[in-house]
């Protein structure tokens, strides 16, 4: 698990508990589910999550990825479930990137 | 808030080069884009080469405001090409040409610019549509149909992006003395003219100002319109 973008991912999440009615437990860390049957996020929020990733990752690492692409959306199992599935998904984007 | 930090694509010549001056004299700050490099400097003003249907480099694009202004207030999508030609002689090329830089670019500066605008809670879109569209002028049907794309795509990103307090708007200019018109046969052009309630040629002036309407912050309740020049 790359530990510098979870904490970015728990970071976003954080600062978007402020704005958001539901509240992401971002104490659990990997295990803190985000969207999808056991989420806490509406679709709304999802989008502000995504984006507020998106933005933190250009600005921790200089790279532009899109999180939501196609793969992203067809995959079956979601990597939008947890933070940690959200991280795993992010960190295949930006070693392809690199 | 500071200065208003307004982008605005295809700025090498025409109407864009017009509203970047414009709006530099407004103090704003300009950031501009054009697939081949300007032949004119202006303060505050910074330009960048892209192709508007690029997503990588569109994205730079954002990456580079978000890293010296951190937000963005305004975008301006009037980067354009036409495509005049009966349908029975035009080439699928010209098609993909025509959809990949009025539609296809006009969606990815939208869904950029939403990105940094969201964050902030505020934002303002204008996209530029055409008279093509309802006057339905033969010999554009491409060039008509990618604006009536644009001008759906303004009324459903206006109710997506409401809740980030994003307004999108369209501006739908008349034919103006521009390079886009230029080889468009007088006769043809002097009915088209006929065709609007006040038949004269629109001016940049008139453009910029349906524009200053809809970029100012008390028009928070007016989003997914498309207002037509000269009475069309």
């Amino acid at each position: 698990m790359n530990e510098k973008l979870l904490q970015i991912i728990i970071d976003v999440a954080d600062e978007l508990n402020g704005d958001l009615d539901a509240t992401i437990p971002v104490d659990r860390r990997e295990e803190a589910p985000l969207y999808g049957p056991q989420g806490v996020l509406t679709s709304l929020g999802l989008v502000s999550l995504v984006v507020g990733v998106e933005q933190a990752i250009a600005q921790e690492f200089g790279i532009s990825v899109t999180l939501a692409d196609e793969k992203a959306v067809s995959h079956t199992r979601s990597p939008f479930r947890t933070i940690g599935t959200l991280a795993e998904y992010a960190d295949g984007l930006i070693q392809k990137a690199n | 808030m500071g200065s208003p930090v307004t982008l605005i694509t295809g700025t090498r010549k025409g109407i864009g080069r017009y509203l970047a001056e414009y709006y530099v004299n407004r103090a704003h700050s300009v950031i501009g884009c054009s697939r081949s490099p300007i032949d004119w400097e202006l303060a505050n003003y910074d330009h960048h080469i892209a192709d508007v249907s690029d997503e990588t480099a569109v994205k730079r694009i954002f990456l580079d405001i978000r890293k010296k202004f951190g937000r963005l207030d305004n975008l301006i999508n009037n980067a354009g090409i036409a495509s005049m030609n009966h349908v029975l002689l035009t080439p699928l090329s010209s098609v993909h040409k025509v959809l990949d830089t009025n539609v296809v670019g006009t969606f990815l500066f939208c869904r950029e610019a939403a990105k940094l605008m969201q964050r902030r809670r505020y934002g303002r879109i204008v996209n530029f549509v055409s008279v093509a569209t309802p006057l339905k002028l033969e010999g554009e049907a491409l060039y008509a149909a990618s604006k009536a794309a644009i001008i759906t795509l303004t009324q459903v990103l206006a109710r997506e992006l409401a809740e980030f307090g994003i307004t999108v708007n369209a501006v739908g200019p008349t034919p103006i003395e521009t390079d886009l018109i230029r080889g468009v046969p007088k006769e043809k052009l002097d009915r088209l003219l006929e065709r609007q309630a006040v038949p004269r040629y629109g001016t940049l002036e008139d453009i910029a100002n349906v524009i200053d309407f809809y970029l100012k912050q008390e028009s928070e309740f007016i989003t997914g319109q498309t207002l037509f020049l000269g009475g069309v």
